[in-house]
């Protein structure tokens, strides 16, 4: 775990450090029976191949997931996710790296709490938005510890 | 409008027609296998939710009725999630799902004729607190 993120230390523009993952046909099983989501294209190749798709593919909750740890990871435990969402613009396949980026875009301060948001999204190895997405966060600050 | 419409008369039956609830007890294995599903071993996890274990607290019977629903389109993608948290989801809760069909719009896709689905889902805990909304997007083509 990093250092804890306050609020004074992050400026628009500030890069969240990246979270890459690498998600085999057995943790789509996993994740298959962790949420309950059985879609055949997350596991079964000849289905997923007959449904017009590459082969298997990265359910888009599980990439959505990766970028929920990136944004955890980096806040610890002094920041609370307050928003998180994703739209779901391409294909992640299983054995290829994801990866997972974010970007202060906003930082405020309303009614004395403090504020950031954050775009995010997800890469296929050839550099192809896969999840999109944007955040907000409540932070600590130095001067007004919450 | 586009020529023909893909949206039946049992899809148009279920907008705004809240479903639920389906009751999700927050168990220590129910925990520990989600945030091993998603790889994430911060070891917070064991106590409280990770950001997207709503993913897990489905609300079952509507999406069977929006998935089994009559629809010339055949093929599912899920196409956004939003979510909302208003209080952490913590171990030993108790959680209440409730959701409904909230949007249907139909849009000539590069795939041909497209069916937006938008879903709205409240999580309640046991003491009646909303902890998390979301909203789902599910694309038939």
């Amino acid at each position: 775990m990093a250092e804890p993120i306050f609020y004074e230390d992050i400026e628009v523009g500030t890069v969240i450090p990246a979270l890459v993952k690498y998600p085999t046909t057995m943790q789509l099983v996993k994740y298959a029976g962790a949420s309950g989501d059985y879609y055949q294209i997350h596991y079964d190749k000849d289905y997923a191949i007959a449904n017009g798709l590459p082969g298997v593919i990265v359910h888009g909750w599980l990439t959505f997931s990766f970028l929920g740890q990136m944004l955890t990871d980096w806040l610890g435990e002094g920041g609370v996710l307050l928003k998180l969402s994703g739209s779901y613009r391409g294909i992640n396949k299983v054995n290829e790296d994801i990866i997972c980026n974010g970007k202060v875009t906003k930082k405020y301060i309303e009614e004395s709490k403090h504020y950031a948001r954050v775009e995010i999204w997800a890469e296929n190895p050839q550099g192809e938005k896969t999840v999109t997405g944007t955040a907000v966060v409540l932070l600590p600050s130095r001067e007004k510890p919450q | 409008m586009v020529d023909e419409s893909v949206i039946s008369e049992e899809l148009q039956s279920l907008l705004n027609v809240e479903l639920g609830p389906e009751v999700y007890e927050i168990e220590k294995g129910f925990l520990r296998k989600f945030a091993e599903a998603i790889d994430d071993p911060n070891p917070r996890w064991r106590e409280v939710a990770p950001p997207t274990l709503p993913a897990a607290l489905v609300p079952t019977e509507l999406l069977h009725r929006l998935c089994n629903a009559s629809c010339p389109l055949k093929r599912i993608l899920n196409g956004a999630s939003e979510l909302e948290y208003f209080h952490p989801i913590k171990l030993g809760d108790v959680i209440s799902v409730k959701g409904s069909l909230t949007r249907l719009r139909q849009m000539e896709g590069k795939e041909g004729r497209t069916l937006f689905m938008i879903m709205d889902v409240t999580y309640t805990n046991q003491r009646g607190e909303v902890v998390v909304k979301g909203k789902n997007t599910y694309i038939k083509y």
